[in-house]
C-alpha cells in the first residue's frame, strides 16, 4: 500500500490547518483589529487603517449560511473533476459572526440542496479537492452541522 | 443647459453568435451610429473603446483598433476594461471630456465575439489570481454567484421558481418587438421550469448566454447639438453617469471572490454597493426613482432582474416579487424594466452590453422603440455592476 501525500490545492497554501479540529486561516491587523480572509497582501483593507502588520489567526469554525447552490454542470478549468465523472455538489457561502466574514466553499459530498437553508449551522472541514497520482489536493469545505452532539463525522 | 452632454446618435449590431471579427461588430455599430447623429466620421475628435479580453490585443487597444478600422483620422483615443461594465466606463470617459471643454464630439464603441459556454479565466495555473482560485478551489462559475442570490431570495423572503421564471417570460415577450435581440421567441413558465438546472434554483433559460455583437453612441457637447442641424427636437441629455467603487466593508460575496469583508470593526455601509450605483447617479442628477419612465437592468439571471428593483430604490427590499406579479414592471405598467428583451434575449456580449442599454434608453425617449415603446417616456435609467468592483449606471432624460 502507497502512501499517499495530503497538501493544500495550489493556491490555498496556508489557508487552514488540516489537524482534527481543522480551522481557516485569517488575518487580523495588529492596529485597526479587522479581519481578512484569506490573506492580506497589500495591507489593510479597512480604508481608515494604515496598518501592514497582520497576525494570522484560526477562524471560528462554525458559521450559519447566507447562501447556498449547487453545481449541476461540470464546472470548467481550472476546476479539476475528482473522480471519472462530474458528480453535482453543493456550494455554500457562510457567515462568521466573530470575524464579520462570509466565507464560501464546496459543502461535503452526501449534502444536497434541500438539506441546506439560510442560517443553518455549519462547520468547517479539510476534504479532498481532487487527487493526482499518489498526492490528494486538500481545500475545505463546508459540512452542515445534524447531529445532536452538534459534531460532524470526519471527512476525508 | 450648455453644460450638457448629449446623445446624439445610437447604433448597434444585431447580437447573435456571429463567429465573426469583433472589430466588423463595432465598425457597423460606429457607423449606425455616425448615420444616426447625421454627422462624418472625420467630426469626431475622441473615440472611447470599451475593451474585449478574449480577442488578443485589438481587443486591449479596442479604442484604436475601431479608430483605424475606421480610417485614422487623428482623434485621441482611450481603452477601458471594466469587465460589465467597460461601455460605461467608456462613456464616462467621453463624457467627461466633454465636460471639460477638451473636445465637443465622441465616439464610444463596444463589441465582443464571445466563445461559447461559461465564461472561463484565462488558461495557464494563476494560484494569486482570484478569478483563477474561485474556479478551481470551489469550482464557483460565474451562475453559481448569480445562484446564491436567488437562493437567499427564496429563504428569505419567499419567491418561487415561478417568480424567477415570469422574468424571463416578461422579458421575451419584450424581446420579440426587438431587431437587436439574439433571442426572438416566446418562451413560458413551463419552457423555463422544463430547462435543465445550472446552479439550484437557477434553470438554463435563466441565465443569459454570451453572445456576439456591438454597441456605439455619438455624445457631444449640448453646444454642438444645438449648432448641428441633424437633430430633430430636444436631444436625450445624460443627466448622470455613476461608475461608483464599493465602500468596505463589501458585505456580498462578489464575482471574483470567495470571501466577504469583514464587519467586525468598520460596520456595513448604509447603502451596500449595488445600492450604492444607481443612487450615485440620482444623486448627481437631482433626479429619483419617483422619476422614472423605464429602466434597463443587468439581467444576468432572472432573479438578479429582481434584486435590481430593490437596488435602483423602484421597491423596498423583499417587494421585487410583488412588483413583477403585480404587472409593474411590463411594459404599460407603472415602471417598465427591460424593454428591450435585456440580456434574457440578448445574451452577453461584454463591452457593447452597457452601451446597449443606453441605446435604448435613448430610443424609448425619443419615441422610436416601435414594438416595445413605453408611452411617454421622460427619464430612464441603466443598472449593471462589472466584475472586480465596478459599478455601472447611466441617467437619461429628455
Amino acid at each position: 500500500m502507497t502512501t499517499r501525500t495530503r497538501v493544500p490545492a495550489l493556491g490555498a497554501e496556508g489557508w487552514f490547518t488540516t489537524d482534527d479540529q481543522p480551522t481557516l486561516l485569517g488575518r487580523r491587523c495588529t492596529s485597526c483589529g479587522t479581519y481578512a480572509f484569506p490573506k492580506v497582501d497589500f495591507g489593510c483593507p479597512n480604508p481608515s487603517c494604515t496598518g501592514t502588520e497582520f497576525d494570522e489567526v484560526p477562524l471560528s469554525r462554525r458559521g450559519t449560511v447566507w447562501s447556498y447552490t449547487d453545481a449541476q454542470y461540470r464546472p470548467p478549468a481550472p476546476y479539476v473533476v475528482p473522480g471519472e465523472e462530474h458528480e453535482p455538489f453543493c456550494i455554500a457561502a457562510v457567515h462568521l459572526e466573530a470575524e464579520g466574514l462570509t466565507i464560501m466553499g464546496q459543502v461535503v459530498a452526501g449534502v444536497g440542496i434541500d438539506d441546506l437553508r439560510v442560517g443553518a449551522e455549519m462547520e468547517l472541514v479539510v476534504d479532498v479537492l481532487f487527487t493526482e497520482d499518489d498526492v490528494d489536493h486538500l481545500v475545505w469545505k463546508w459540512s452542515p452541522v445534524t447531529n445532536a452532539s452538534g459534531s460532524n463525522e470526519e471527512v476525508a | 443647459m450648455s453644460g450638457d452632454v448629449v446623445v446624439l446618435g445610437v447604433g448597434m449590431h444585431p447580437w447573435g453568435k456571429w463567429g465573426r471579427n469583433f472589430v466588423e461588430y463595432g465598425v457597423a455599430a460606429a457607423r449606425d451610429a455616425l448615420r444616426d447623429a447625421g454627422i462624418d466620421w472625420s467630426q469626431v475628435q475622441f473615440v472611447s473603446g470599451a475593451d474585449t479580453m478574449r480577442n488578443g490585443y485589438p481587443g486591449y487597444v479596442s479604442g484604436a483598433t475601431f479608430a483605424q478600422a475606421l480610417g485614422w483620422n487623428g482623434a485621441r483615443v482611450a481603452s477601458s476594461y471594466a469587465a460589465c461594465a467597460s461601455g460605461v466606463t467608456a462613456i464616462e470617459a467621453a463624457r467627461t471630456r466633454i465636460l471639460a471643454g477638451m473636445c465637443d464630439v465622441a465616439l464610444v464603441v463596444g463589441a465582443d465575439t464571445t466563445p461559447k459556454g461559461f465564461l472561463a479565466p484565462n488558461a495557464g495555473d494563476r494560484p494569486t489570481d482570484p478569478d483563477w482560485l474561485r474556479f478551481r478551489l470551489v469550482g464557483a462559475t460565474n451562475p453559481t454567484y448569480f445562484a446564491l442570490s436567488a437562493r437567499r431570495r427564496m429563504d428569505l423572503y419567499g419567491a418561487t421558481s415561478e417568480d424567477f421564471a415570469r422574468v424571463k417570460v416578461k422579458n421575451a415577450g419584450n424581446g420579440l418587438a426587438n431587431p437587436n435581440a439574439r433571442y426572438q421567441k416566446p418562451v413560458t413558465v413551463e419552457d423555463v421550469l422544463a430547462s435543465p438546472i445550472v446552479a439550484n434554483p437557477l434553470h438554463l433559460l435563466e441565465i443569459c448566454a454570451t453572445s456576439d455583437g456591438g454597441a456605439a453612441l455619438v455624445l457631444a457637447s449640448a453646444s454642438f447639438a444645438a449648432r448641428h442641424a441633424g437633430t430633430a427636437g430636444a436631444p436625450v441629455r445624460v443627466a448622470a453617469v455613476s461608475t461608483v467603487t464599493p465602500t468596505y466593508p463589501q458585505t456580498r460575496i462578489d464575482l471574483p471572490d470567495l470571501a466577504t469583508d469583514s464587519t467586525a470593526v468598520v460596520a456595513e455601509p448604509a447603502r451596500p454597493f449595488k445600492e450604492s450605483i444607481a443612487f450615485a447617479a440620482y444623486e448627481e442628477a437631482g433626479i429619483g426613482p419617483e422619476d422614472l419612465s423605464l429602466a434597463e437592468v443587468y439581467d444576468l439571471s432572472t432573479a438578479l432582474e429582481l434584486d435590481w428593483y430593490e437596488d435602483i430604490g423602484l421597491c423596498g427590499r423583499g417587494e421585487a416579487e410583488g412588483l413583477l406579479r403585480d404587472g409593474a414592471t411590463e411594459i404599460g405598467g407603472r415602471i417598465p424594466v427591460n424593454p428591450s428583451g435585456g440580456l434574457a434575449c440578448f445574451g452577453e456580449a461584454v463591452p457593447a452590453q452597457a452601451i446597449a442599454q443606453v441605446c435604448e434608453i435613448t430610443w424609448q425617449l425619443r419615441g422610436q422603440a416601435t414594438g416595445r415603446q413605453v408611452e411617454g417616456a421622460k427619464v430612464g435609467i441603466t443598472a449593471n455592476q462589472g466584475l472586480f468592483g465596478h459599478g455601472s449606471s447611466v441617467l437619461l432624460a429628455r
